[in-house]
């Protein structure tokens, strides 16, 4: 048989990713980890995920959107069978060429435990064997996957999908029903779904989908298609609203203090999405806003802050500290008005780290308490009831809140003269100071938005927190809120809360878990990836802005030469590969 | 933030200017004043006999400038890629750690084998090769995964991809190297020592030495190949005017490969440098160095070869003399703990005073503004 | 909200069961205290949690303390027939907000008891008042800063929290030693100190500094690095203009050895003394030619022939067991204040358990005053008795100089002086 190219390309590559993953920990590291009980860890999905992607993308062949493709099991799990033994092949290559020295003095994580978990616990020999055909076996059901019919496919996706999830969401999943009987019929004590429990949910997701496919098209395309002012939009807004206010209250503690985080990465990606979505300013220091709010609130609420002690209640305490944030606002956009685009970049960079070395410096120790931070920060006290972080049930109200007006705020600038002059500036800065907008004002009327937008976020911070010290404020936090963005739809609102609940909520923050813990190790290796991945295939983010996404695929010359080269059918590749 | 803004804005309009103007020259007379103040406090204290003797302010010098040499080696690929793609490649500082960790590899072989100890100069340069080969590769595959189905993308996109590419490659290492710190052996005692060359002890130790003339010989190297070979001149053309190189029968693609492997090459000179002058490793080696060199590409004039060293030098004498001779003058205790804020607030200052950086940018024509 | 409604309803339970034990029933039902109680179900498990830094750059710190937890639960064996569970190790992120949202996950599950953690005493001051409030207790191997506690004589910290215990020693403790043997026995006046603006090393280097100028002592420099600094030169220029005799830092590895290799570099540096403390007595430092002869302060680990009287292991024992469990020695020295931590939880437990058939009821205020009540409890680092700040620490520093590169533990067991003093 003619070895088909795609099979060769995509089994190379995909025996690279996973002799990479076993190089770096990764396989070894989740192993640690049980999704199904006792067949199933997630080191073992990681490690197949590869072979069946691939296997699907090479039974896929090139794609040719003008051709209906043709789909054949036989001939699609043959593909994939092959990519996967060329995959399987690689993989095993790469431990057979290691194994022989003890490279473990210089890479920490080529150990025995990492070959005994690649070889299936079986010793080198007989697991080589078994990784080639159980990688080949895999890919061939990912290549045969290509082949079966939509409905087939779809539900079998959506089957694993759901598998997948409540394997992973334990924590919720536990956390909202906290029943024992029925959380141990489900899940094994020490982690993993039941393995009956995994087909029974597997099966009800099939048949679900399979029953009501044809009716979620029917609602989301009413939906869709109802106007602007229609009863069906308001109530599906009302509803979402109604949701999201009772939604604190069915789940518990972990969950509430999760999304405690995900809403002060909304309000700072809202804030941010001002300065870099709507302004088009590039600012990699906007962490110096958040950490304006929250050592501004800690001094002045907290009984204990050094030298200055005004003990004010929170509320009292937010205008002024809104005052520090616009000043500091100001402080950081007036230099760098007359900069180019891109020293913006690293002048705001500096500018965040300045402020973080001078709270942390023992010159300024007397007023922010240096190394040892602020403590006893009160938490915000309204009459009789104070929020802080031992109540997270009633503490996501108040980010939701402040989410709420920094939604609000975005919104309306993006959709007023501001907005617009936003947009002109970000388009053409000459332009747009011919036609006479003023663009220090804009500029600067950008940055104090986002500064005041991200104080919110702190003084909530160091509510919840009750303590402050700087190792919460560096440079990565900047980074971080920048990827929530992007990833999530630069210009977009519904975008950034999508980019925070799935990259700090799952994935986790610079300082804060996600639901999937045992990612943590990895996460920063998983948020570039998904970073260079997102700018090469949808640039524009997950929902984008219907503005943004024009400019982004839209009327430049040089940017239509870009898109031709990559063709229109972008969005479809990315959307296989995400499913 | 409602509509009635902007009638506002186009009122006060110069108004605004103005006071834009007169803030910056506030800044700039406070920023005059505060450093001629704790020059002269410094000096009050050198004349008393307090601080610092003057041998230890020489050393002191000659650390920074070598310290901002290797900065200038890095600054050198930022402004390269600079100058012919027009954005900022934040990974760039990840290519100079991947040279410096490999490198480790071979030294610590060498100095097990006590070949490091017998023979420091071979040990070295094969050190060399290997940090430049790894940093060059590590450039290269990043340009071809990362840049270049980005070309003729709007210039934030390739920067944010560098900022992924950064993380990517930073974990990638910690996975792979693990995420303690490690260190290269200690320099060969010979070349420890002050420097002799025909009888003549200079007060500067080898390694400095050798530091300091490979950034110097390094740079002459890049200067020749730029403006006097075929390369450098396809170089320069690309840099000016992509489309028109590439109708003049330049290979553009290949041109920027070069860019990118002569600005790797040179970051992997400077992660030997590295471990001549700190010896330790770990993941984040590229990070702080990356932003610090790429600061050194701005302040010296972004896309402008001569003021990426100059630009190098100036912010290590900036970071390592400025925080003993402004602040302490000033009175500010633990003045090192401000080292990098002083480097990012020389920036601020430098751009202020001269906003297209010491040397002046050199940027191709879709880029000036 | 789920765990303040099963107190409320726990309270409730307690008021009732008192109505009724008052109404005359035969007094052997249990009686919740006000910070309510734990059942423990036939057949199930005691919950206890470990929360550590296990991850990034202080994991060396955190996993050898989660590993001795878990090593002391299998020790302990059954509490009155039930296990005593663990679960996954939480991660404290040596941050206050990891702390903070790792104390959520644990009070989230209302069977949970204690706690054994934090690494870090950021973590401590973000974990403490949700942990406090949801009435379990925390027993830390290796939080040391004296606001978490007291200033040991009688000021309650500004970080205290009812239920916060630690069997680590006070940073005071430590200061004090540390200033004591470099004035009284090696008779230096003049120090320098560096701290890397991290709260551990900071408030160290400040307890060290007022105890050295209480005893006549001159501190010439107190400066600081930042993490993640490498060009020590301009530092280490600037403590030189001072003329230190000794030099105290006790910081972590990464800066500590960017000091120590380029302080030959610097003009005046050649004579000086070097300490470090328990953050750098690692191996990964210990192993630089240039750490030769450094003194290290740090908690006395001579613990060898110590044994827990709860599961009578000694640390001897431990070692060889640690060892052929996991391939490699400790990375920190915290690990018998963890074993220790956990026994006197688990003894805690015990003591105040009721028993009621198959059923375990523990009162969570018991607890806490068992745990204060602690006196002379023979633990592996030595004879332990509980402050009433949760102070519980045998408090023995020691410092030992580093005479053997080859021989770590011939130069651990090198030591030169011990306090408090005998």
């Amino acid at each position: 048989m003619r070895l088909d190219p795609h099979s060769r390309k995509w089994g190379l590559v995909a025996g690279l990713i996973m002799s990479f993953m076993a190089a770096i920990g990764m396989i070894r590291s989740f192993d640690d980890r049980m999704m199904i009980n006792p067949v199933l860890s997630l080191g073992y999905i990681a490690l197949l995920l590869s072979p069946a992607l691939f296997g699907y993308l090479a039974a896929r062949g090139e794609v040719n959107i003008l051709e209906e493709p043709e789909r054949n099991i036989a001939e699609g799990a043959s593909k994939g069978a092959m990519a996967g033994l060329i995959a399987g092949a690689v993989t095993v290559a790469f431990l057979l060429v290691t194994s022989p020295f003890d490279l473990s003095g210089f890479f920490p994580n080529i150990s025995t435990a990492m070959y005994d978990v690649m070889t299936f616990h079986q010793g080198l020999g007989v697991g080589s064997l078994l990784l080639v055909a159980i990688s080949a076996l895999v890919g061939a059901l990912g290549g045969a996957l290509y082949g079966v019919g939509d409905v087939a496919r779809n539900g079998i996706f959506r089957a694993l999908g759901w598998v997948m999830l409540f394997a992973l969401f334990e924590l919720v999943v536990t956390d909202v029903i906290d029943f024992r009987p029925i959380v141990r019929f489900i899940y094994v004590q020490g982690g993993g779904l039941q393995f009956w429990s995994a087909l029974i949910i597997g099966g009800l997701a099939w048949w679900l989908g399979v029953r009501y496919q044809g009716k979620r098209a029917e609602y989301s395309d009413a939906a869709k298609a109802s106007e602007a002012g229609s009863r069906l939009r308001y109530s599906l807004i009302g509803v979402g609203i109604l949701l999201l206010i009772v939604l604190p209250m069915i789940v518990g503690g972990i969950v509430n203090e999760l999304l405690i985080n995900v809403a002060l990465f909304i309000l700072m990606g809202l804030g941010l999405n001002i300065v870099v979505g709507l302004a088009g300013l590039l600012d990699l220091g906007y962490v110096a806003f958040f950490a304006v709010g929250a050592y501004g609130m800690a001094v002045l609420t907290s009984p204990l802050s050094p030298t200055l002690t005004p003990a004010l209640n929170w509320w009292v305490a937010l205008p002024i500290v809104m005052v520090f944030a616009a000043i500091a606002g100001v402080l950081v956009g007036t230099p760098v008005l007359r900069m180019r685009g891109d020293y913006l970049a690293i002048v705001t960079l500096g500018f965040g780290e300045i402020v973080r070395l001078l709270l942390l410096s023992d010159w300024l120790t007397p007023y922010f308490g240096g190394a040892q931070g602020i403590t006893r920060i009160p938490g915000i006290t309204s009459g009789p009831v104070t929020i802080s972080g031992t109540s997270p049930e009633l503490f996501i109200y108040m980010t939701m809140i402040f989410v709420a007006i920094a939604a609000y705020v975005s919104h309306r600038a993006q959709n007023s003269r501001v907005g617009r002059a936003w947009a002109a500036m970000r388009e053409d800065e000459d332009v747009a100071e011919a036609i006479g907008i003023s663009t220090v004002s804009a500029k600067l009327l950008a940055f104090v938005t986002g500064a005041i937008i991200a104080s919110f976020a702190g003084a909530l911070f160091s509510a919840k927190v009750g303590t402050v010290f700087t190792n919460s404020f560096d440079v990565l936090v900047s980074i971080i809120i920048l990827v929530v963005v992007i990833v999530g739809g630069m210009g977009s609102i519904r975008g950034v809360a999508l980019g925070a609940l799935m990259l700090i909520g799952v994935l986790g923050g610079p300082k804060s878990q996600g639901l999937l813990t045992e990612f943590s190790e990895f996460k920063l290796l998983i948020y570039g990836a998904i970073l260079v991945y997102m700018m090469l295939k949808r640039p524009e983010g997950l929902l984008p802005s219907v503005r943004r996404s024009r400019e982004l695929h839209g009327a430049e010359a040089e940017q239509d030469a870009w898109l031709d080269r990559k063709g229109d059918f972008v969005d479809e590749d990315a959307e296989e590969a995400v499913t | 933030m409602s509509t009635e803004v902007a009638p506002e804005v186009a009122k006060t309009r110069r108004f605004k200017f103005n006071w834009v103007d007169s803030f910056l020259w506030f800044v700039r007379v406070v920023a005059i004043i505060a450093i001629t103040v704790g020059i002269v406090g410094s000096f009050q204290k050198f004349a008393a006999g307090e601080g610092p003797s003057a041998v230890a302010w020489r050393d002191l010098i000659i650390s920074s400038i070598s310290t901002g040499s290797m900065y200038g080696l890095i600054a050198l690929g930022y402004s390269m890629v600079y100058g012919v793609l027009g954005f900022i490649n934040f990974a760039h500082g990840e290519v100079f750690m991947s040279g410096t960790m490999v490198g480790l590899i071979s030294a610590t072989l060498l100095f097990n084998n006590g070949f490091w100890e017998s023979n420091p100069l071979i040990s070295i340069f094969v050190v060399l090769l290997v940090a430049m080969i790894t940093s060059t590769l590590v450039a290269i595959v990043i340009e071809r995964v990362a840049y270049r189905p980005l070309r003729g993308a709007p210039r934030l996109i390739p920067l944010i991809t560098s900022i992924g590419v950064s993380f990517f490659v930073q974990y990638s290492f910690a996975g792979l190297f693990g995420v303690a710190l490690r260190n290269y052996p200690p320099a060969p005692p010979r070349l420890a020592a002050d420097l002799t060359v025909f009888g003549t002890t200079f007060p500067i130790s080898g390694t400095r030495a050798l530091v300091i003339g490979v950034a110097i010989v390094s740079m002459i190297g890049l200067w020749y190949f730029v403006t006097k070979t075929k390369t450098g001149s396809a170089m320069r053309a690309v840099a000016e005017d992509k489309e028109i190189a590439g109708l003049m029968g330049i290979d553009v693609d290949k041109t920027i490969v070069t860019t990118f492997a002569v600005g790797g090459a040179m970051a992997g000179v400077a992660g030997l440098m590295w471990a001549l002058l700190f010896r330790g490793v770990d993941f984040l080696t590229g990070f702080l160095p990356g932003i610090k060199a790429f600061t050194a590409a701005v302040l010296g004039g972004i896309g402008n070869l001569p003021g990426a060293m100059l630009g190098g030098i100036m912010l290590g004498l900036f970071e390592g003399v400025g925080p003993l001779l402004v602040l302490d003058g000033l009175g500010i205790p633990g003045v090192s703990q401000l080292k990098d804020a002083v480097a990012f607030a020389a920036l601020v200052l430098v751009l202020i005073f001269r906003p297209t950086g010491l040397l002046g940018e050199r940027l191709g024509s879709e880029d000036r503004v | 909200m789920k765990n303040k409604r099963s107190l409320r309803f726990l309270a409730v339970l307690g008021v009732f069961s008192l109505v009724v034990a008052a109404c005359g029933d035969d007094g052997a039902e249990f009686e919740a205290g006000e910070l309510g109680a734990v059942t423990v179900e036939a057949g199930e498990a005691i919950q206890i949690r470990s929360l550590n830094a296990i991850s990034g750059e202080v994991a060396f710190l955190g996993i050898p303390n989660e590993r001795a937890v878990r090593m002391a639960v299998d020790d302990y064996g059954q509490i009155a027939g039930h296990d005593v569970e663990v679960g996954a190790g939480l991660d404290d992120l040596c941050s206050a907000e990891g702390g903070q949202q790792a104390a959520q996950t644990i009070v989230s599950d209302d069977q949970v008891v204690g706690v054994i953690g934090t690494s870090c005493s950021g973590a401590a001051s973000g974990a403490m008042p949700i942990i406090a409030d949801a009435g379990l207790v925390m027993i830390s191997a290796s939080n040391t800063s004296p606001s978490l506690t007291s200033d040991l004589e009688g000021t309650a910290g500004e970080n205290y929290f009812e239920g916060y215990y630690r069997t680590a020693h006070n940073d005071l403790f430590q200061g004090q030693a540390a200033a004591n043997f470099v004035f009284n026995n090696l008779n230096l006046t003049q120090v320098g100190l560096i701290h890397d603006g991290d709260p551990y090393t900071n408030g160290l280097t400040t307890a060290f500094e007022n105890a050295f100028t209480e005893l006549g002592g001159e501190i010439v420099i107190h400066t600081a690095v930042t993490v993640g600094q490498t060009d020590m030169v301009p530092v280490l220029t600037e403590v030189a203009a001072t003329a230190p005799e000794l030099i105290f830092m006790p910081i972590f590895p990464a800066e500590a050895t960017f000091i120590v290799q380029q302080a030959g570099d610097v003009e005046g540096l050649g004579d000086v003394a070097w300490m470090g403390a328990d953050g750098i007595s690692v191996e990964n430092f210990m192993n630089l030619p240039e750490s030769e002869n450094m003194y290290f302060s740090g908690p006395d680990t001579r613990f060898a022939t110590n044994t827990n009287e709860s599961t009578d292991l000694s640390g001897e024992q431990f070692l060889a067991d640690y060892e052929s469990e996991f391939g490699e020695a400790p990375s920190a020295d915290f690990w018998g204040h963890a074993y220790d931590a956990t026994t006197m939880l688990l003894d805690a437990i015990e003591e105040v358990g009721v028993v009621d058939g198959d059923v375990l009821h523990i009162d969570r205020l018991a607890v806490r005053e068992a745990l204060t009540a602690i006196s002379g409890y023979n633990g592996l680092i030595g004879e332990i008795s509980c402050d009433e700040f949760g102070d519980c620490g045998s408090s023995v520093i020691s410092i030992f100089q580093h005479i053997n590169l080859a021989d770590h533990q011939a130069s651990k067991s090198n030591i030169l002086y011990t306090y408090p003093e005998s």
